[in-house]
């Protein structure tokens, strides 16, 4: 628990980017759905459907919405340019404001058709206009109703605002994400406290300005109003001292690689000056669409993936025409600039627990047609998707009886508690040694090699600054080093590294 | 004998919604000065054409005259103003005080009625100016209507228009309230159209009363020759309930003086 209050403090600025995520949403959600709602009371057509596409966006997971705004952003730059962020706030802004809409609405709409036919007669009998009907009677009077809506919005907000980390919008999120991909239970734990606690207390102060409009208490109402003032003011000041030029943002996908690697740039670009921010916890597809469009600027990648599924190539041509046909296509495709290679391989494998290996007669993916029926293979939630798969399963011919998806960090935990028989490992992970693991051969050369690449957004490829600072890192890393860094991370024992000290341990290590 | 000009005329008033005809080609006018009621069964249309004056119902054919004017011309706000209103559901604005709701008029005008107005206007409805300050949710049904109609003259109308005035009160406050607005029909020396479906209550504040039927006038006669038998069998049929009614009542009268 004591790790827990250690971390608090520093979730400050993360604090603060939630707050104004969220307020945000909330704030623009209201903008939209309160006229509606005045629009769905003249009309019933507007109504229902104000309110089933409402209704229909909430069936929509969360973490989907959000994710699906970075595409529509991107082909909306075909009509507004390069200027629009695809990343970060403005996507994670509009998919919050949609997921907020429906229950202010619903209860503004609910408000007003049951508002006292009598009242609203009179109100017509003394000769209000339109206007004067709707300031003087229908909002008063609806308000309650209305700000119990703006309650369970903000609530929901709040809680979904943690998704945004997934598309490069700091927020609570980020202690959250990180902590589940490094086992660090401390950061999963402070992150949710402190969303929580801020769902509360947003939950109560607004509870307080309800009650004030419904009981016509004004100092209710204003104190409750002035308090939510003061929390945005606060935290779009807390917001406000980072501002001035950009800094280099470097991007970490979804596992403790990832996250290492990240803070050994992030630590020798610190070094030389500048200015860094992390997005952690991206997704792979995302991270490489945010680099070409500068969204981030530095990113490490492999030759594996982006062979496979963004250049869509099926051949393999060995590793060093891979490295070299990728880097001429980034440079030329997407005007990213391929620093170099970093030494090490992070490839796709399979891997299955040495007695099971044994007891079947497994040695190489061949050996698995047949036996695979009566097995389980387990894969991050990407694998069953990437072409990398779908190769190996053809090359082969092979079948499973059940796949099942696991988050990279609970993958080792299924194969050691015999949820899944075979699992896609990565070569680089320390815990293939650490768990004995049986590293299945690949006689047909199905799954490509996966270099790790150092790569740079348009934005930044031409800085010398940065190219001389991250220089000396390019071939210093070998896979043995990546592993033991990697698993200082990933073990859950006394000797369990943050990123951050795994990273300094590293650079020790590799000598950069 | 000179008659004075009619405040109030329709003609030939229909309105129509859907393949319904809730009034069809009503003429008639009304003379300043005059407590008229207008009395029928449920759905005779005689809400709806009491609606058309002050336009929360647009006629769809012929017009309302209101001092010579065709009320559809007029800005609703003025109209309004010139016009109480007074109805059933009585619908006080709950979240404003008393005095808020019997401001509400003039405040539309930019008009700001003062407090000893606001006191001026609930003593004529015999409430305590005290009462300014509360809610309506405070206050009893009778209570309420005072209010309803202290709002309606609040803007110093000419015209006040009561749909179903006292059919939700008791029959005390009904009583009460009924005779302090025929007082304050005088004193104030309003017009004054009321809708009602209780003959009795029309026979004894009215002095001209008109039977609506199926969207029709059928009958206009004062109150004294409703009871001598004039205005036809619909106007007929509404008039018998309270003369049995009374007949009844003096013959168990009767049946009392002679036991006692």
């Amino acid at each position: 628990m004591r790790e827990v209050w250690a971390i608090l403090p520093d979730l400050g600025d993360k604090l603060a980017a939630h707050v104004v995520l969220s307020a945000s949403a909330i704030g623009l959600a209201m903008l939209i759905a309160l006229p509606l709602a005045v629009w769905a009371g003249r009309s019933q057509v507007v109504a229902r459907l104000a309110l089933s596409l409402a209704s229909l966006v909430q069936t929509v997971p969360a973490l989907a919405l959000l994710a699906l705004f970075f595409p529509l952003l991107l082909s909306l730059r075909a009509v507004f340019g390069e200027g629009l962020p695809t990343l970060g706030f403005l996507p994670a802004l509009m998919a919050l404001t949609l997921y907020a809409l429906l229950p202010i609405l619903r209860n503004a709409v609910t408000a007003q058709a049951n508002l006292d036919p009598g009242v609203l007669e009179a109100a017509d009998g003394v000769g209000m206009t339109r206007w004067q009907k709707l300031t003087l009677v229908e909002a008063p009077l609806a308000a309650p109703f209305i700000m119990a809506g703006i309650r369970t919005a903000s609530v929901w907000t709040i809680g979904a605002a943690t998704l945004a980390t997934t598309i490069g919008q700091p927020s609570l999120g980020d202690p959250i994400f990180a902590g589940l991909q490094t086992q660090n239970w401390a950061l999963v734990l402070a992150g949710c406290l402190v969303s929580a606690g801020l769902a509360l207390a947003a939950d109560n102060l607004l509870w307080v300005i309800e009650v004030g409009l419904d009981r016509r208490a004004r100092w209710m109402t204003f104190g409750g109003m002035a308090v939510v003032a003061l929390g945005i003011s606060a935290a779009l000041w807390g917001q406000g001292t980072e501002r001035g030029e950009r800094p280099i943002v470097i991007a970490a996908k979804q596992f403790s690689e990832q996250y290492i690697l990240a803070q050994a740039i992030g630590a020798r670009l610190e070094e030389e000056g500048y200015r860094v921010e992390y997005r952690d916890g991206l997704g792979s597809a995302v991270v490489h669409s945010a680099l070409a469009s500068s969204s981030i600027d530095i990113a490490i990648d492999y030759t594996g993936t982006i062979w496979a599924n963004f250049m869509k190539r099926k051949d393999n041509p060995g590793r060093e025409a891979m490295y070299r046909t990728i880097t001429e296509w980034e440079a030329r495709e997407n005007k990213v600039r391929v620093l170099g290679r970093l030494g090490f391989e992070n490839a796709y494998a399979f891997a299955m627990r040495e007695d099971r290996a044994r007891d079947l007669g497994v040695a190489s993916l061949a050996d698995l047609v047949a036996v695979g029926p009566r097995l389980t293979v387990g894969g991050d939630p990407e694998f069953f998707e990437r072409p990398e798969w779908i190769a190996v399963r053809d090359a082969y011919g092979l079948r499973f009886g059940r796949t099942r998806n696991f988050a990279p960090t609970f993958m080792y935990s299924a194969l050691a508690s015999g949820e899944a028989d075979v699992i896609s490992a990565y070569t680089s992970d320390g815990r293939i040694a650490a768990d004995r693991l049986v590293v299945l051969a690949d006689p047909k050369g199905a799954l490509p090699s996966y270099d790790a690449l150092l790569m740079l957004s348009p934005r930044i490829a031409g800085d010398e600054g940065v190219v001389a600072a991250l220089r000396p890192m390019l071939g210093a890393i070998s896979v043995e080093a990546m592993r033991e860094a990697n698993y200082a991370v990933d073990r859950e024992d006394a000797g369990k590294l943050t990123p951050k000290q795994a990273a300094e341990q590293l650079a020790r290590k590799a000598g950069f | 004998m000179t008659t004075p000009p009619p405040l109030l005329r329709f003609a030939a008033v229909t309105y129509r919604f859907g393949a319904v005809t809730a009034v069809g080609g009503v003429s008639c006018d009304i003379a300043q000065g005059s407590f008229v009621a207008l009395v029928g069964a449920s759905g005779s249309g005689k809400s709806t054409l009491l609606k058309t004056v002050n336009t929360l119902v647009r006629p769809s054919e012929g017009r309302v005259l209101f001092g010579g004017e065709d009320v559809s011309a007029l800005p609703p706000a003025r109209l309004r103003r010139r016009v109480g209103y007074v109805f059933q559901s009585i619908g006080l604005f709950p979240h404003m005080s008393v005095a808020e709701n019997i401001a509400i008029g003039p405040r539309l005008t930019g008009e700001k009625l003062p407090g000893e107005r606001i006191a001026e206007l609930l003593e004529l409805v015999e409430l305590d100016p005290v009462f300014a300050r509360r809610m309506p949710d405070e206050l009893s049904g009778g209570q309420r209507q005072r209010v309803g109609v202290a709002r309606a003259l609040a803007g110093g109308p000419e015209l006040l228009i009561m749909d179903e005035p006292f059919g939700a009160l008791d029959p005390l406050t009904r009583d009460a309230l009924s005779r302090k607005v025929r007082e304050l029909h005088e004193t104030l020396g309003l017009t004054t159209v009321m809708v009602t479906h209780d003959m009795a209550e029309a026979l004894l504040l009215a002095d001209r009363v008109l039977v609506m039927d199926s969207g029709k006038l059928v009958a206009d006669e004062t109150p004294r020759a409703l009871l001598a038998g004039a205005g036809g069998a619909v106007a007929q049929r509404l008039a018998s309930v309270p003369r049995e009614q009374a007949e009844r009542l003096a013959a168990l009268e009767g049946l009392g003086e002679k036991r006692g």
